[in-house]
This record gives structure tokens, sequence and C-alpha cells, in this order.
């Protein structure tokens, strides 16, 4: 049985949250991402359910608790929408996944690569979403808009920096 | 087997949750076909999962919503008042101008309701509307949707029309029982009947992916153009007839559907900033009785305007009295008033009044000239 020691890369990194945290601040977010549109449209381009998930899956880096938040979040934000129930749960569950995976290889705490993961698991959120709806709901009226998507990466990996920045103080070790 | 499980563990748990839930997609896309006349678009156990979500979500929006409105309130009550003196005047010219134009369609759509009396036309008047105020969105941008703050308690039922003044906005989606989903007319799943309003082609409005709205069931015609108006037919069921919809912007081959078009239209209604809307809860074949006062009021007016033209003309020295009294014209028909406009002779079936016989004629006065079989070439046009 693999023992850690206490000065092991996994054990150092890896952080708690309270539960009303873990509960709250994925709620927040959704919350937020239906209420602000309203009144600012273009702020529909941001996905912060998706930031708050890889904030959460690089911290704890377990990839099931990584999985099960993003799956959460991605099937509570369905129940607003008039998808069907499965269409972001899918693809925020797998960059759960994938963001918990690499926080064991990239160091979370520098600013760039904060940045450089927004950037690039939003842009596989986009892909995923996109193959969903073509290949599982067989939609042929969905289209890829790659310079609309590259944009929503851009916006989101620029709003990860200061949301990153509020959660870190919630951060606690295990 | 344990240590396959262990050591395999975190991408077991992936592939397990995203099966389970593209097993649940498919069963989602199935079901509403079956159900769809008994449970509207979603499944019974998808309706109460989507329940209880917005359940726990909309309590907090309404909260936001009337803080933010409240706040508002106070702006727009106290502060804002600075013009509204020159508001409300600029308001009455615009009553005033609106008056005189009803009074001159009144008769229009009187003539209108008897025709369609006549063919047993069966038109649906809007009778009854619930307003309701935008409370938020689905969140998404790809789900052009927002919460309305009434819901099945306050009569609102799926699939009933939401307008604003401006024209028409979208559909009920699911109804809870304080809150109700509103489809945007650009929602990819989003569809209306729809008329070209000069043309009279019919065709059929979508939401797109990238958020506009387009008709793309027409082939290329050559009358279709940018500018004309777009408004509902009435086919759907659901849209009432003759709501604007608004005007199309531009008309280009659709690359994927040829032989169609893709005809964008830009909506009268701001789609994007939605505050207040109606929902349309019931319809009449009759007008509604405050539409019957307004157009009897507006009936009456006409009436007044028609007969106080007609006395200015029997007062004013008409140019048909003086062709009366003096010459009698070559052709005799000066006091006749078959062809009168208005106790005012005027030229056969044309509109115009007849021309004032003139004083000193010459070879360019109407009437000088010779019919043109007896003119000769090289001989002169008229008498020197």
């Amino acid at each position: 049985m693999a023992e850690h020691s206490y000065t092991s890369r996994q054990e150092m990194d890896q952080y708690a949250f309270h539960t009303a945290v873990t509960l709250l601040v994925p709620l927040g977010s959704i919350l937020l991402q239906a209420v602000l549109p309203k009144t600012f449209p273009v702020l529909a381009i941001f996905d912060l359910p998706l930031i708050v998930v890889i904030f959460f899956a690089v911290a704890r880096r377990n990839p099931v608790a990584g999985t099960v938040t993003g799956t959460l979040v991605g099937v509570f934000q369905d129940g607003l929408t008039n998808h069907p129930f499965g269409v972001n749960g899918i693809a925020k569950g797998i960059v759960g996944y994938a963001a918990a995976s690499i926080g064991f290889a990239v160091d979370v705490e520098n600013i760039i690569n904060r940045i450089a993961l927004n950037f690039i698991f939003s842009l596989l959120q986009s892909g995923l979403l996109y193959l969903i709806a073509r290949l599982l709901l067989g939609d042929p009226t969905v289209k890829l808009m790659p310079l609309h998507e590259l944009l929503r990466a851009v916006c989101n990996a620029a709003l990860s920096v200061p949301v990153f920045y509020a959660l870190d103080r919630f951060k606690s070790r295990e | 087997m344990e240590s396959f499980l262990s050591r395999f563990k975190n991408s077991l748990v992936l592939i397990t949750i995203v099966l389970v839930q593209a097993i649940g997609l498919a069963i989602q896309v199935q079901r509403p076909k079956e159900d769809a006349k008994t449970l509207g678009t979603d499944g019974q156990h998808t309706t109460l999962l989507r329940y209880w979500t917005v359940s726990l979500v909309t309590p907090f929006e309404k909260v936001i919503h009337w803080s933010s409105f409240d706040v508002w309130k106070v702006w727009s009550g106290y502060v804002g008042l600075r013009h509204a003196h020159q508001q409300n005047e600029q308001l009455e010219l615009e009553i005033a101008r609106l008056r005189q134009e009803q009074a001159a369609f009144a008769e229009d759509a009187a003539q209108g309701r008897r025709l369609q009396a006549l063919l047993a036309f069966k038109q649906q008047y809007i009778s009854q509307t619930v307003a309701a105020q935008v409370i938020g969105t689905s969140g998404v941008d790809s789900s052009r949707m927002l919460y309305l703050d009434k819901g099945s308690a306050d009569g609102l039922k799926p699939d009933q029309a939401v307008i604003t003044p401006d024209g028409v906005v979208g559909k009920l989606r699911d109804v809870f029982p304080h809150t109700a989903q509103l489809l945007l007319l650009n929602d990819a799943t989003s569809g209306a009947g729809v008329v070209l309003e000069s043309t009279r082609i019919r065709g059929i409005l979508r939401g797109t992916a990238n958020g506009r709205v387009q008709i793309n069931n027409l082939t290329a015609d050559s009358r279709i153009k940018p500018g004309e108006k777009v408004i509902t037919s009435g086919g759907d069921q659901v849209f009432p007839r003759g709501l604007p919809v608004g005007v199309i912007e531009s008309v280009a081959p659709d690359p994927q559907h040829q032989p169609y078009m893709a005809i964008t239209i830009h909506t009268d209604a701001n789609l994007s900033r939605l505050e207040e809307v109606l929902v349309i809860t019931g319809t009449q074949a009759t007008l509604p009785a405050a539409a019957e006062q307004d157009a009897a009021l507006a009936d009456a007016a006409a009436e007044e305007n028609k007969r106080a033209a007609d006395v200015i003309a029997e007062k004013l020295p008409s140019i048909g009295e003086s062709g009366a009294t003096g010459s009698t014209g070559s052709s005799g028909e000066t006091g006749s008033t078959e062809n009168s406009i208005r106790g005012v002779p005027g030229i056969p079936n044309s509109g115009l009044p007849k021309t004032v016989p003139v004083v000193h004629p010459d070879k360019y006065s109407p009437g000088a000239a010779p019919p043109a079989e007896n003119l000769q070439p090289g001989g002169a046009s008229a008498p020197q």
C-alpha cells in the first residue's frame, strides 16, 4: 500500500472545502449565470459554472470528485434550459475529470497555467457540446462557430483569474 | 479483479457516469414524441426533475429581480422625471396624430370586417392577456429561453403566445405554478407561421443556432425584398393572425438547403432586452368590447371628418361652379353629376377635376389641337 509522505506533491496540493462552500458556490455561479445576462446580454458569453467546476477539480485533484462535481453542475444547468438532461452534464463531467487529472502535472497556483487551463477546457467543452448535439441528439441544425467559441474561451480565461483568486480563500488543507 | 477496479477506478467512474447520461439522453429524445400530446415537451419524469431545478433557482431570481426593480422604481419615480413635461407634450402631439390616423383607417377596417363576415372568415382577436416580468434566463447561450414571474396559478398554459407592444417574442414552454419558461423566437427549436405583409407569401419562421430568425422554406422569388414587413399568419394555432414579427433584413440562397432561400428577419421586439411581456391567454372570434368601442369612436370621428370636408367643399368657391356657369365646353358634359367629385365636375373615371376654361386660347391650350386624323404631314398643328 502506497503511503504519502507529508511532502508528497499530491498531499501538498490537495485541498478540501467546507460543505457549505461545496454546495453554495456552484449554486451561486448557476444563479448568477442565469440572472446577469437578463440585464447585460453580453455576459451570456461567459460560463461561470464551468470556471467553478475547473477550480474545484484542480483544487481537489481527485478525478472522481471532479467528474461528479462537473456532472451535477451540468445537469443542474440543463434543468434551466430547453435541452434534455445530460447535454451539459456529460460535457462538464468530462471537463471535471480532465481538469482533476491535469492538476497533478501542472502547477495550478501559477496564473499563466490557470489562464491556459481555462482557455483549453472552455474550448474542450464547446467541442463536446457540439459532438453531443450532432452525434447523440442527431441535431443537424447545430453549427460550430469557431470564432465565437474562441472568443468565449478567451473571456472565460480572463474571468477565471479573479474567480480563482476569490475562491482560493475558501481552500483548506485536508 | 480488485486490482483492476482500483487501478482504473477513476476512468470507470467517468465512463459509467457518461454512459448513464447518454442512455438518459436517448430515453428523453424518444419519450417526448410518444407523450407529446399528453405531457407537452418533456416526459413525466423529466418534467418533475426540471420542476425541482426551476423551483430551487426561481425564488432567488425573483428576489434579485424585485430588489433591483425597487431600486429602479425609486430612480425612475424621482430622479428620472426631469424631462417628463417635454415627453408629455410630445406624447400628446403623438396621440393627436394617431387619432387622425385611426379615423382614416376606421372605414377600411369596418369594410374589412364586413367582407370577413361575408366570407365567414374566422378571425381571432386577442381578448385576454396577462402581463409578466422577465426574472431570469436559462444561463446557457445556446438555449434562448427566459423565465417569467407568472405561472399556471395566473392562468398561463404551455404554447400560449407571448408578445410585447413592438411585436411577437415567443411562446410558453413549460409552465410551473408560479413560473413559466418563455421560448424566444430566435431559439433553434422555435418556429412560427408568418406571412409577408405586401406580397402575402406564407412561410415558416425558425430560430437559428447563432440566435438569428430566418424563413428558410421559400424558394427564390423576385418579389421578396429586404425591408418588407413580416406578420404572423395564424396558421400555427399559437400566434393570432396579423401580429407584427419584424422586417426582412437580407435575402440570400441557403447553401445547405438548395433551392431554398435564407430570409433573415430583424425582429421588431428586441429579444435580448426583454423586461415586461404580455402572454395571450384568450382569443375570440369577435372584436373585444373595448376594441369595439374604440372602433365605434373611430367610425364616428371618420364620419365627422367626412361631413366637415363636405361642408368646406360646399362653402368654398369651386372651380366646378365657374365651369358650369361659364363655357359649357366642347363635350357638353359639364352639367353631368355622374363624374363629379364632391360636386366638382371632373374627368371621367380619373378622379381629377376638370381644367378651367382658358381666357386667351393659343396653340398650347387644351382642345386647341385638331384631332390626329385631321393632321397633315408638314401642315400646321393648330390654328395660328
